[in-house]
């Protein structure tokens, strides 16, 4: 007791310096300060601002792709009538940004029939701020969340009844351009409708909402978000399963089959009708005489 | 080395045996000698007992191997399972591979067996063939033709026009009983052909998406959207009250009244669409079966407008009335009128105004 009174004693006097209080002041201010830096949420201060977000993308927009889809996203029409060089983006919103640019197909490389997937030249941020810029020019589709496309938080049962409606849905919707195990297909003009298969759930799903190039809208009205997870659970079951009948041969159909039937199983069997007609069984090292 | 030309060969133990030559003899006068055939080199299991029963032991060996790939498939046969549970191997059904595999090796060892015998210890001797001309000789055809020509005498074919023509008529008229028996094949009545001139739509049928049967929201439709779609009538329930459909009767309505469905901005459409009438906002419906030979089409490219047929290439224009632009269909796709009705649900204002599908007879007048 002794000692704390002591103690006490000394701090009471020292209290009552004319810089106490300022020092007390800047100690709690200095604890709490660094209490915060510790404790606070560590993205709040490196995520920039929305405003500053699309202040970006519109310098990248502008570097990058303005000179098809015009300074402000309004399109920029050719000569010819009805044919656009690159279409206005106004009203495309986020999520057609981030499936065109986040796989690459945009820039394009050059003009033409097909925007082919390819090396992305944006980083993950830059990707962001051009969606961001984008939606700002009008009201779009946004980026889907994991939660839209993914069919993690269903039992078995409702997984499975997922891939099978997601499947029949696939065959009357998707066939006619993407082949029946969404291998893809030739389209008119040089185009092609891509393969499906090893593409991410985001895509897929962005695609769907957002039509890029030549395919259709499957928007929330024609297909409800469900529906279209559960077509993108029934792309995943078919990687995931394996080929019952051996190997598919690109699952192009009777086509490439044909071509292999013809020229690997008939050539291979002329070939071999070949080769054993031209070797002699009769022995060529010093002949055989009796 | 015997000599070549005296045309004579060794038997592998050494004697000599006759050549058969068939070189003709006025041979003799051709300008360049017939060489006639060279020596005959005989195979090493010919001369060498050792290498002929290897040569047995290979080939048994192969019969043998032939039969334990046969068993081998029986066994895969049994121990795989299959149906919806299927074993795997290396990603691959187990069943079908293994039996492919195992079958396709049996086959193919009992082939290289009889191969390997063929060429290692059938009898070794060259034959020579003369070549014979395709036709049976002179002396043969005639007598052929002087056999039928006696046998047509003796029927009296030729003399009894009577017998003759009534033959005809009676073989020619079974031709009938197999028509009316084909007609019939066809489901309900196949000369009816009013049939082909309608479908299951009628006023007021709600158009709901193909598979799922939901209806369509006309404002939930943007610009761009393909809708793969059916007739509510095709998706029965209480509550809409329609009538259960089965069988063949089920599938051809089914076939007959899809439709596809696409928004576009409403400028894009001519008059051939009836914009005014038949379509609610650029929402336009037309029928999903090609009017070339009846393939359901839906590759359709929204900036063009154009939906394409996989099985011709035949190519319509949906924003002009579904115009063929290109590919063997003569006819566009019948458009289906649509309304909304007052929930905003997409409707049909009455059933296709042609026939739709693959072109017939009697089409114009129906």
């Amino acid at each position: 007791m002794r000692l704390l009174n002591r103690t006490a004693g000394r701090l009471s006097r020292h209290r009552r310096g004319p810089l106490a209080g300022l020092a007390v002041l800047l100690l709690g201010l200095l604890v709490s300060g660094s209490l915060y830096t510790a404790l606070a949420p560590a993205q709040a201060d490196n995520q920039p601002s929305e405003t500053e977000q699309v202040a970006q993308g519109k310098e990248l927009f502008l570097a990058s792709c303005s000179f098809c889809h015009g300074q402000n996203g309004e399109g920029v029409p050719t000569v010819r009538d009805g044919y656009q060089l690159g279409p206005s983006l106004v009203g495309v919103g986020a999520a057609a940004v981030d499936f065109q640019v986040g796989t690459g197909r945009m820039p394009m490389a050059s003009p033409g029939a097909q925007a082919p997937r390819k090396r992305v030249v944006f980083n993950d941020d830059e990707v962001a701020a051009l969606a961001a810029y984008v939606a700002s020019l009008g009201p779009g589709p946004a980026i889907p969340n994991e939660s839209d496309y993914s069919i993690e938080g269903l039992s078995d049962e409702e997984r499975e009844e997922a891939i099978s409606r997601g499947g029949q849905i696939f065959l009357t919707n998707c066939t006619a351009c993407h082949n029946f195990n969404g291998a893809g297909g030739a389209m008119p003009r040089g185009g092609y409708a891509p393969s499906l298969h090893g593409i991410e759930g985001k895509y897929i799903y962005e695609a769907l909402l957002t039509g890029p190039q030549q395919m259709p809208n499957f928007s929330n009205g024609n297909l409800s978000p469900e529906e279209k997870r559960d077509v993108i659970a029934y792309l995943g079951s078919l990687e995931e399963t394996p080929e019952y009948a051996g190997f598919t041969l690109g699952g192009l159909g009777p086509v490439s089959e044909g071509l292999f039937a013809w020229f690997v199983g008939i050539g291979g069997l002329v070939g071999a009708a070949v080769w054993i007609a031209s070797h002699t069984t009769r022995s060529s090292k010093g002949k055989v005489n009796a | 080395m015997s000599n070549d030309n005296d045309h004579r060969v060794n038997a592998p133990d050494g004697t000599p045996v006759a050549y058969e030559s068939h070189v003709p003899t006025h041979r003799e006068a051709e300008p360049i000698p017939d060489p006639g055939l060279p020596a005959h080199t005989w195979r090493p299991t010919d001369v060498d007992p050792k290498a002929e029963k290897r040569a047995e032991r290979q080939i048994a060996a192969m019969f043998v191997a032939a039969m334990v790939f046969a068993v081998l498939f029986v066994v895969a046969y049994f121990s795989f399972s299959v149906g919806d549970n299927w074993d795997t191997f290396a990603g691959m059904g187990a069943s079908t591979v293994s039996l492919g595999v195992t079958l396709g090796m049996s086959l193919l060892l009992i082939g290289t067996g009889i191969i390997h015998l063929a060429r290692k210890l059938m009898a070794d001797h060259e034959m020579v063939e003369m070549r014979h001309p395709a036709a049976s000789p002179p002396e043969d055809r005639e007598a052929t033709v002087q056999a039928l020509n006696d046998g047509l005498d003796e029927a009296g074919i030729g003399r009894r026009p009577l017998v003759r023509n009534t033959m005809l008529g009676a073989v020619g008229i079974l031709g009938l009983p197999a028509v009316v028996l084909l007609r019939d094949l066809a489901p309900g009545n196949a000369l009816d052909i009013s049939k082909l001139g309608h479908t299951i739509w009628e006023p007021g049928m709600r158009l709901v998406r193909d598979v799922v049967g939901t209806p369509i929201l006309a404002s939930e439709v943007e610009t761009g959207d393909l809708i793969n779609a059916a007739p509510e009538a095709m998706f029965p329930s209480e509550e809409n009250g329609y009538p259960e459909l089965e069988g063949a009767e089920e599938q051809a309505e089914k076939a007959k009244g899809a439709i596809i469905i696409v928004r576009m901005d409403p400028d894009e459409l001519t008059d051939a669409t009836q914009p005014d009438k038949w379509t609610v906002d650029g929402i336009i419906c037309y029928s999903k079966i090609c009017t070339h030979v009846g393939c359901p089409i839906s590759l359709y490219e929204r900036t063009t407008h154009h939906v394409l047929c996989p099985c011709h290439q035949s190519t319509f224009d949906l924003a002009d009335g579904a115009k063929v632009v290109f590919g063997p269909a003569a006819r566009p796709l019948p458009q289906l009128p649509i309304a909304v009705d007052d929930e905003g649900y997409l409707v049909a204002q009455s059933d296709f105004t042609e026939p739709i599908g693959a072109s017939f007879w009697e089409r114009e007048k129906l």
